[in-house]
């Protein structure tokens, strides 16, 4: 058994099956976690740099933990002090930071296609932690998981991303993961917030927040950056709140027993209420500790394959 | 004048008597099975589990806690391997701290499985003490190892392959050795 | 490198008159001597170049060409780059004037001229509509044109300003000669690198829609026929951009456009594989553009193919494609590309694709060319036009590297090159 990609870059083109195999493993790992000791010595000896581009706190945190859970040794890399500052250039630094003989690296980078770019130049399993506003595959997995430990699938169900879909990598990697396992996806968010020819994904694609919603089980929400409305995408952010936003009120529309989600971090009273944040209904928290498990499980299952097999 | 490739050396009569006496001394040894709980490896050490538990609870009429464990995660030859082991859950329900542990499985060759069945088993808490049964005990370990209780003991050389085969799993109770030359447990 | 030189054995093509056929074409003193169609006999002697199954073109010129010099000379020299030219099949080019710094005035176009004196091929200097190209002042254009700019140009952007962009019609218009329009909208192009379509969407990339493109070009259109001065539109990359020629050439307005190989043949989707060298501006548009582009080729809407050859380093186009410059060379694939994509399928006959190569870039530049007749200066692009062969930059003459075509199979491309009557590049 194994995955049939080397490094993970985004969920487009990426098999059920191999969606299917990272989400089962995932299960044991999240067992793991609720061990008295968390921790595996599974990746002893390995290697990973998290190279990190623009600024996160809850990838990396969370990327560095499972890589910690698995027993790898980890290196932080990150734009600010480091020689990206000088102008060195992406090639140099991975150039470098492979000749120091490691074995994985993990990339969040504001530009899309720059871990695509990494695997042209160095010869480490790449794994994609955001690239600009192209993918983020592991969110996809981790908010695919919580939503299959809910509903024990995610064929038919009926998933609603909703907000600044134009500059959403969680949303394009949701997309793929979600449809290649059978669900039935929307898009929702005011049309300056909708790129051009979405429908060509094969997703229902809303202006109206109320069609969107009818019917739905999940809904994701995602962030909407007050910058937009700088860049002049959104007359203001009341104005979103008011039609984008998501309230209890909101919620009689779904189907019963709905789940509500959020990548974090999320700006309540802007595109989520309190309430709606804290309901009963709320998966935001699980995803989290989801995102670890499922990070695990993709760490644990693109390592290896480097030597001889020994009889057991 | 060429051996024949495969020789049955339990059935299922004699497995049935392995695990009883195994029973019988889990509980003379520990006096009594108060404190002991049962942990099998998967695959097929988890079904030898039950079946202990069963015979366990008929000889002393306590029902003893049964965990499952997989030991993918604690394997030496993870990153060797171009395929990885399918993982399975571990399910261990109950707390583990100063029981007696008795960790079941199939067969006993090289000592590396059991090995990191011990890393785990600690990563749950500290046992009071840790006891090995065993169906089959073939030697050729490769680590300070040592089964404490064991079904049947047969000498085998490396070429050759020791096969457990349970109902729960394969159709049929039987252990068969094969001399094919393909190797391995 | 004789001076007199007699061509034997091939088929001349001649978009002047439209004769495409046998012919003996007498080289004498620089100039085209005689040309004797259908000869009866073969010519002998010394300098017979015998080339069976060979078509030889009036020189070809290439009216859009980014030579880094002066400020990038590691990236592409004048000599470089006409050499680069030569081995491409080019008896002239036309330079484009976003150097550093940008050719903006009289001293600067000398510069290029005298640069020029010492390459193997005619290189025209285009000069700049404004200062630096900073889109504020006119540069002196008449003082230019009389140092031999042949066209005045911002390329690399376009003119944002509406009002200045019709001064620089009125003016160049006294010196007659063309504003050549890179038409985008940099407001609507936003920051864009690539086409926006579901491409773009998909890959989470900022777009340049194609509306960008076609609102300038239909204001140069306007403002041309308002100022009654002469507009070129370079690489026309849009269905729309096409529309809105063909309707102005209609209409009687002093409208003329190139379009150049990578729009004709490369689509947005292939960006998914992130390779810088397909980073270009116009971006690389869809299917649809590009069929609209060879339309626009066949019924004479676009007048010329350019290459818009604009070499850069490694170290510029080796990144995230964000941060990578635009732009592709194609001195070296250009005639491949023509004949490849174009001739051979049957959509463009050699008379006009020959004609798009060199009459038609001669006659918008006012520039001797384009024509094999008794008098004219002896430029020829000799073609087999059966030689396969494929792309590998490693061997260009360009100092630069960026092509999309890396390994691509072409059939055809140029094998001597003739200017002034001296074989400035020979494959033979």
């Amino acid at each position: 058994m194994s995955l049939s990609i080397r490094h993970l870059l985004g969920l487009e083109g990426v098999s059920a099956d191999d969606i299917s195999m990272i989400l089962d493993t995932a299960v044991s790992f999240k067992e793991v976690l609720s061990r008295k000791i968390p921790k595996v010595p599974t990746l002893r000896g390995i290697t990973i740099v998290n190279l990190f581009y623009e600024p996160s706190t809850r990838t990396r945190i969370s990327f560095e933990l499972a890589e910690k859970r698995l027993s790898a040794d980890t290196v932080n890399f990150s734009a600010s002090g480091s020689s990206v500052s000088k102008g060195e250039s992406l090639k140099d630094t991975v150039w470098n930071i492979e000749a120091m003989k490691i074995d994985m690296i993990v990339i969040r980078h504001g530009a899309s296609g720059a871990p695509h770019y990494l695997t042209t130049c160095c010869q480490s399993t790449v794994i994609n932690a955001g690239d600009g506003a192209h993918e983020h595959p592991t969110q996809g997995l981790l908010d695919m998981y919580t939503i299959r430990e809910k509903y024990g699938r995610l064929e038919g169900l009926k998933v609603v991303i909703v907000g600044d879909i134009k500059h959403s990598r969680v949303a394009r990697s949701n997309i793929w993961g979600l449809l290649t396992m059978g669900a039935q996806v929307s898009v929702c968010g005011p049309p300056t917030l909708l790129p051009v020819e979405m429908e060509k994904f094969g997703v229902r694609v809303f202006d109206d927040l109320d069609e969107a919603l009818a019917g739905a089980d999940v809904v994701n929400i995602l962030r909407v950056q007050k910058e937009r409305q700088k860049a002049g995408l959104l007359p203001s952010m009341r104005e979103y709140s008011r039609y984008y936003g998501i309230t209890k009120n909101k919620l009689k529309l779904l189907n019963d027993n709905f789940t509500i989600m959020h990548p974090g971090p999320m700006n309540r009273g802007v595109e989520i209420s309190s309430e709606v944040a804290e309901g009963p209904y709320s998966v935001i928290l699980p995803q989290v500790t989801n995102g670890v498990a499922v990070r695990m499980a993709v760490l644990y299952l693109l390592s290896g394959g480097k030597g001889k097999v020994y009889e057991e | 004048m060429a051996k024949k490739s495969t020789e049955k050396i339990m059935t299922e009569d004699s497995i049935d008597q392995a695990v009883t006496r195994i029973a019988r001394q889990i509980v003379e040894r520990n006096d009594g099975v108060d404190n002991v709980v049962i942990i099998g490896i998967r695959t097929r050490g988890a079904f030898l589990a039950e079946r202990l538990r069963k015979t366990l609870e008929d000889i002393s009429g306590n029902d003893l806690p049964v965990g499952i464990m997989d030991i993918t995660f604690y394997r030496d030859d993870i990153q060797d391997k171009l395929d990885h082991p399918v993982v399975q859950k571990t399910e261990i329900l109950f707390d583990i701290v100063d029981k007696i542990v008795v960790l079941v499985d199939d067969v006993l060759y090289t000592g590396r499985t059991v090995r990191a069945a011990l890393d785990a088993i600690i990563d749950f808490g500290r046992p009071g003490a840790i006891q090995l049964a065993v169906l089959v005990d073939r030697g050729h370990r490769e680590l300070p190892i040592s089964a404490d209780y064991a079904g049947k003991s047969v000498s085998t050389s490396a070429a050759e392959r020791v096969e457990v085969h349970l109902k729960e799993h394969d159709g049929a109770d039987e252990v068969i050795i094969d001399r094919s030359g393909r190797g391995g447990v | 490198m004789k001076n007199n030189l007699i061509l034997a054995g091939g088929k001349i093509v001649d978009p002047a008159t439209g004769y495409f056929g046998p012919a003996a074409v007498y080289l004498e003193n620089g100039q085209i001597a005689k040309i004797e169609k259908r000869p009866k006999e073969k010519p002998s002697g010394k300098n017979v170049l015998k080339l069976d199954g060979m078509i030889i073109c009036p020189g070809l010129i290439d009216m859009h060409v980014h030579l880094r010099e002066p400020g990038r000379e590691d990236e592409e020299t004048v000599l470089s780059g006409a050499e680069a030219a030569a081995a491409g099949g080019f008896t002239a080019i036309a330079c484009m004037p976003n150097t550093d710094p940008a050719i903006d005035n009289a001293e600067t176009v000398e510069y290029i001229n005298e640069r020029a004196s010492l390459a193997p091929v005619k290189v025209y200097p285009i000069g700049a509509v404004t200062v630096g190209r900073k889109g504020e002042n006119l540069t002196e254009m008449m003082e230019m044109a009389a140092c031999g700019a042949v066209a005045f140009s911002d390329d690399g952007s376009g003119v944002q300003n509406n009002d200045l962009m019709r001064r620089a019609l009125e003016y160049a218009r006294s010196c007659d000669v063309p504003v050549i329009s890179h038409c985008e909208y940099s407001d609507l192009a936003a920051e864009g690198v690539m086409n926006e379509s579901f491409v773009s969407t998909r890959l989470g990339m900022k777009g340049i829609p194609s509306v960008a493109e076609e609102l300038m070009a239909a204001r140069d259109i306007m403002l041309a026929q308002y100022t009654g001065g002469i507009i070129h539109i370079a690489h026309v990359s849009t269905a729309g951009t096409v529309d809105l020629i063909r309707k102005a050439k209609k209409a009687g307005i002093r409208v003329t456009a190139e379009a150049t190989p990578h729009h004709f043949t490369l689509t947005d989707d292939l960006i998914e594989s992130f390779d810088t060298n397909l980073k270009v501006n116009p971006p690389l548009r869809t299917k649809k553009d590009v069929d609209a582009v060879k339309k626009g080729l066949k019924d004479g809407t676009i007048d010329a193919i350019a290459s818009d050859h604009a070499p850069h380093s490694p170290e510029e186009k080796e990144l995230e494609f964000d941060y990578a410059p635009f732009g592709a060379i194609g001195l070296e694939t250009a005639l491949g590309l023509v004949i490849t994509e174009l001739i051979d399928p049957g959509l463009l006959s050699w008379i006009e694709a020959v004609k798009c190569l060199s009459l038609a870039p001669a006659t918008i530049l006012n520039v001797p060319g384009g024509k094999l007749e008794a008098g004219a200066p002896a430029d020829i692009t000799v073609i087999d036009p059966k030689l396969e062969w494929m792309v590998n930059p490693d061997e260009f003459k360009s100092l630069s590297r960026n092509t999309p075509f890396r390994g691509r199979k072409l059939t055809g491309r140029a094998v001597m090159t003739i200017v002034n009557g001296n074989v400035v590049y020979s494959m033979m």
